[in-house]
């Protein structure tokens, strides 16, 4: 089809348009935690500071809690991924695979928890953890993020083994494979791109998760990453360079994950269009 | 086939086995949704007939319906309700108008299209307490520029956060949620396109069909659906996503970008009000399955009729 230049140009440019808008708040973040405190005032609204610095970064890496919430972060938001896509991959070949009785119910009942709202479970969630001694520990974050995370990821995964043809696993089963051979020796090595894609959505999820960090951690020993930064905000709230600096901290994971994940987004999005 | 026709003959434990299969693969995942989401469940719908305080020890007794006789009188109940509605309408709305427009300029193909796809998704993957501190931070006189330009745009006579300000502070909110959101929609849109098969485009180019034509005709029938499905599924979704608000306002100033599910947690977080707070989730879990049976129904009447 022949093109209009005109419209060709109109096309770019509101493609430019919408970039600039995505990308803007978080040149801002970045431009403000190499802003050195001295300019911080009187060069506000510039859009790049005469002079920068990165004594923020050094000061929150060496003088703040900051790397403690990183860490607990990334043994939070590590081990939910790592459970959550070993538990989804088997559940989601199962709904894959099986016409059973049951399927239709497992199904409803996964989607179901994509519905209701999770700010409803805090209070007895908080109550159930308390005196098994999982709150204000990583382990309690653990389990509750994990149970989040599952029907969404075996939604997710039951639709990269639905593009597996069935014929691999019955060829291996027919020469004398257990189905769960045949699972974990064909189906699993054909589904690693699905299984990546997984672990970076989970793990995306959980180093985001804030609320329910909130109510079930209190302290700084067992704080992720948004609980110490939004208790930073609220006791340092002039330190806008360090909580900035902290800020691109906890974007660098994310911001990872999704270049990993993004060639899979389309896919994964709609495979279970139920979250965010 | 040849299994099913095999295991006629084969012992019983062989057909137990069998058929336990698919509930051995699922039993992890089945397990952790049922001790760690339905239990607290049931457990909050009944918080909500108890006086369950975090700090009064010797709470726990069974109060009947008082919680929601004081619900039915609670001014800020009400003002959230509205709140909620507001914050989910104008969202939804906005980040579905630009989700639409992105998803179809990026359904052009052109050079560079896949870095910037990336780069117009990368939002999405933000966290939402940074994206909430990061929009707070934005609309901050001392620290961000937006006061300035509506300053200097003549919106404004002097920077000042638009997060103070009753009349204006839940835009603020709303739009981090818009920045945050329209990945969303287009992203699930843009797979939508790409499913719809291109020689209708060409047969209707030869058939004489302008471009809005060609988009009304084939784009819009095609996506119905998905359109249908996202506006439902993030509608519900948007209406109990308390993080930004948290965030931003904590429901101020004067309760005026509270919405229910940011409430809930303010009463369950700062008053350690359990009882209270899970009378209030009863309430929205109420609203959000009358919203969908609507839709239900509305959906059926539509198929019926068409």
């Amino acid at each position: 089809m022949r093109r209009n230049p005109v419209l060709t140009v109109l096309h770019r440019l509101a493609i430019g348009l919408y970039i600039a808008f995505a990308l803007f708040p978080l040149y801002w973040l970045l431009k403000v935690s190499v802003t050195p405190n001295d300019l911080l005032y009187s060069e506000g609204v510039r859009l790049w500071p005469s002079r920068t610095s990165f004594e923020h970064y050094a000061f929150v890496i060496a003088n703040s809690e900051f790397p403690r919430f990183f860490l607990n972060s990334f043994i939070v938001s590590g081990s939910t991924a790592v459970i959550v896509t070993i538990v989804a991959a088997v559940a989601g070949y199962a709904l894959s695979r099986f016409a059973f009785r049951g399927k239709y119910w497992i199904t409803a009942l996964m989607l179901l928890t994509q519905m209701f709202p999770l700010v409803m479970l805090i209070a007895p969630m908080f109550k159930i953890l308390s005196p098994l001694g999982l709150t204000n520990s990583l382990t309690g974050l653990i389990v509750v993020y994990t149970a989040f995370n599952v029907p969404f990821a075996t939604f997710l995964m039951q639709s990269f083994f639905d593009g597996i043809p069935r014929d691999l696993e019955e060829a291996a089963m027919i020469d004398g494979a257990t189905r769960f051979v045949a699972f974990r020796q064909i189906i699993l090595p054909l589904t690693l791109p699905g299984i990546a894609a997984t672990l970076g959505f989970v793990f995306t999820a959980a180093w985001s998760e804030l609320l329910f960090a909130l109510m079930l951690i209190s302290g700084n020993a067992a704080a992720t990453f948004p609980v110490g930064l939004l208790s930073f905000v609220s006791k340092f709230s002039v330190d806008f360079g360090q909580m900035m600096a902290a800020g691109i901290l906890a974007l660098i994971p994310a911001a990872l994950f999704f270049l990993l994940i993004q060639r899979y987004l389309v896919q994964g999005l709609t495979a279970g269009a139920v979250k965010g | 086939m040849t299994a099913f026709v095999a295991s006629r003959r084969r012992p019983f434990l062989q057909r137990l086995a069998d058929a336990s299969e698919p509930w051995l693969y699922t039993a992890p995942a089945l397990i952790l949704i049922v001790a760690v989401m339905l239990v607290p469940l049931v457990l909050g719908v009944s918080y909500a007939f108890r006086d369950i305080k975090l700090l009064n020890p010797f709470g726990g007794g069974f109060v009947g319906l008082k919680h929601f006789e004081a619900l039915a009188t609670d001014q800020a109940f009400r003002t959230a309700l509205v709140n909620t509605l507001w914050w989910t309408g104008a969202s939804v709305l906005i980040q579905f108008v630009f989700g639409l427009i992105l998803a179809l300029l990026l359904n052009q193909p052109f050079r560079g299209r896949a870095i910037a796809q990336a780069l117009c998704f990368l939002p999405w993957a933000v966290p939402s307490f940074l994206t909430g501190l990061d929009w707070a931070w934005l609309f901050n006189p001392v620290i961000g520029p937006l006061p300035h330009w509506f300053v200097a745009l003549g919106l404004m006579e002097t920077p000042q956060s638009i997060l103070s300000d009753p009349d204006l502070a839940m835009w603020g909110p709303i739009a981090a949620n818009v920045w945050w959101g329209i990945p969303f929609f287009a992203i699930t849109l843009l797979a939508a396109l790409q499913a719809i098969p291109k020689d209708l485009y060409e047969a209707a180019a030869i058939d004489g069909a302008g471009p809005i034509e060609r988009f009304r005709s084939i784009t819009l029938p095609f996506l119905a659906p998905t359109i249908a499905i996202t506006i439902l599924l993030r509608t519900v979704w948007i209406s109990n996503f308390a993080d930004l608000i948290v965030v931003m306002t904590n429901g101020g100033p004067a309760d005026r970008t509270q919405i229910v599910a940011s409430y809930i947690f303010t009463t369950a977080f700062r008053r350690l009000d359990f009882g209270y707070a899970s009378a209030i989730a009863l309430v929205l879990l109420v609203l959000l399955l009358a919203y969908s049976m609507l839709i239900v129904l509305l959906r059926q009447s539509l198929l019926k009729r068409g």
